[in-house]
């Protein structure tokens, strides 16, 4: 169903708002645009909404992208287009900003102050991200292969690609 | 030379990229190397491969990243650029790691629906996710070095990362107030320790 350019226009500044509310990631905001999306707009079924988040996992690239494949279900590359710069404009603006800003005070104590603090968060989250990702998944042969793998990245200096493809592999043949 | 030894910077000496053009390409092929997630593949690249940074500098570039709305790579992406090459580099390095991938991810929604459903497909999907999930853990151990040169000194940080861990994945507490709460009492913390750069005293560990 593709929506009238109101709605578009709607839907563009809806995404502009929802850019600057996306701490951590266009993922925290999923739930309100599955409310608008799916709810209230009906742009999209609730299978195509899982499938958009589905497919940019499964994807190379920055998971951001399930934005485009939902704007792409909706409305064609147009809607792709809209929703993906709607996403992205606010929060790389303030980025930029924010970052010049921080570059160009350095030595303040707050600064280095917040760089050393918010370090170990930062770092805490990476093990967290990938425990959350292998503990939704039941079985210990996906424990394992999570597990081996974190081994393998850390210690050694094999190629990622090899890696993600055992793991294609391993999956393809049932083994997990 | 004793001198560099004792500033143990843990992570080697960094070089620039050569041009905005460079940033692109290393950009696209980072993020093309990255399912689920390319985060752990862009600090493998940016600091191992290119040495564009430290670990250090890579910490605090995604804490920066992470605080601030948007995908956190992309944050990265923007400001990797724009410390290098402005506004120029920033845009290559982001325009670099979204065009192909946005290619490939239509392409991949426009056949998906034929094939979700077949169970080798299904399998190696689920098989690259294991990996996937197992790259992020490994690189949060391998970031973990960057904790050794931390002016908070390695038990505070320690028990900062357990706070963390214990917040986001067991407790499932929202990111968003784990970021603020925890932030706000680490960088306090830091702040503490962090002597004024007018005193003398040196006394930095």
């Amino acid at each position: 169903m593709t929506p009238a350019p109101l709605d578009w226009l709607a839907l563009f500044a809806h995404f502009l708002v929802l850019s600057l509310l996306s701490i951590g990631g266009a993922i925290t905001v999923l739930p309100d645009m599955h409310r608008v999306l799916v709810g209230q707009m009906g742009l999209i079924s609730d299978q195509q909404f899982n499938a958009a988040i589905a497919i940019a996992q499964a994807s190379p690239g920055p998971n951001v992208l399930f934005v485009a494949v939902m704007g792409y279900q909706a409305a064609g590359l147009v809607g792709a287009a809209i929703m993906m710069i709607a996403i992205m404009l606010p929060s790389s603006t303030l980025t930029l900003i924010a970052a010049r800003w921080g570059q160009a005070r350095r030595e303040w104590r707050g600064i280095q102050a917040f760089k050393a603090g918010m370090a170990p968060i930062v770092i805490a989250l990476f093990v967290a991200t990938g425990w959350i990702l292998s503990v939704e998944t039941p079985g210990w042969r996906h424990l394992l292969l999570t597990a081996v793998a974190a081994l393998l990245i850390w210690r050694t200096r094999v190629h990622l690609l090899v890696l993600i493809a055992a793991g294609g592999v391993l999956g393809a043949m049932g083994w997990i | 030379m004793p001198a560099v030894s004792l500033m143990s910077n843990p992570s080697a000496p960094t070089v620039r990229p050569s041009s905005a053009k460079e940033l692109f390409f290393a950009f696209n092929a980072l993020a093309l190397q990255g399912f689920g997630g390319v985060l752990a593949v862009a600090q493998r690249v940016l600091c191992e491969q290119r040495r564009w940074l430290t670990k250090e500098e890579f910490v605090e570039i995604l804490a920066v990243g992470q605080v601030l709305p948007g995908p956190n790579v992309c944050n990265v992406a923007l400001m990797v650029g724009d410390r290098f090459f402005g506004l120029r580099g920033a845009l290559a390095a982001l325009a670099g790691m979204m065009t192909v991938p946005l290619v490939i991810v239509l392409l991949v929604a426009a056949v998906y629906a034929q094939y979700a459903m077949h169970p080798a497909v299904a399998g190696a999907l689920k098989g690259m996710g294991a990996v996937a999930a197992g790259l992020i853990v490994g690189t949060g151990f391998k970031l973990a070095a960057a904790l050794r040169v931390s002016p908070m000194g390695l038990p505070a940080c320690a028990a900062v990362c357990a706070c963390a861990f214990a917040a986001v994945a067991l407790l499932r507490w929202p990111l968003l107030w784990v970021l603020v709460a925890l932030g706000c009492v680490s960088c306090f913390y830091a702040w503490r320790r962090l002597r004024p750069r007018a005193l003398p005293t040196a006394e930095t560990r």
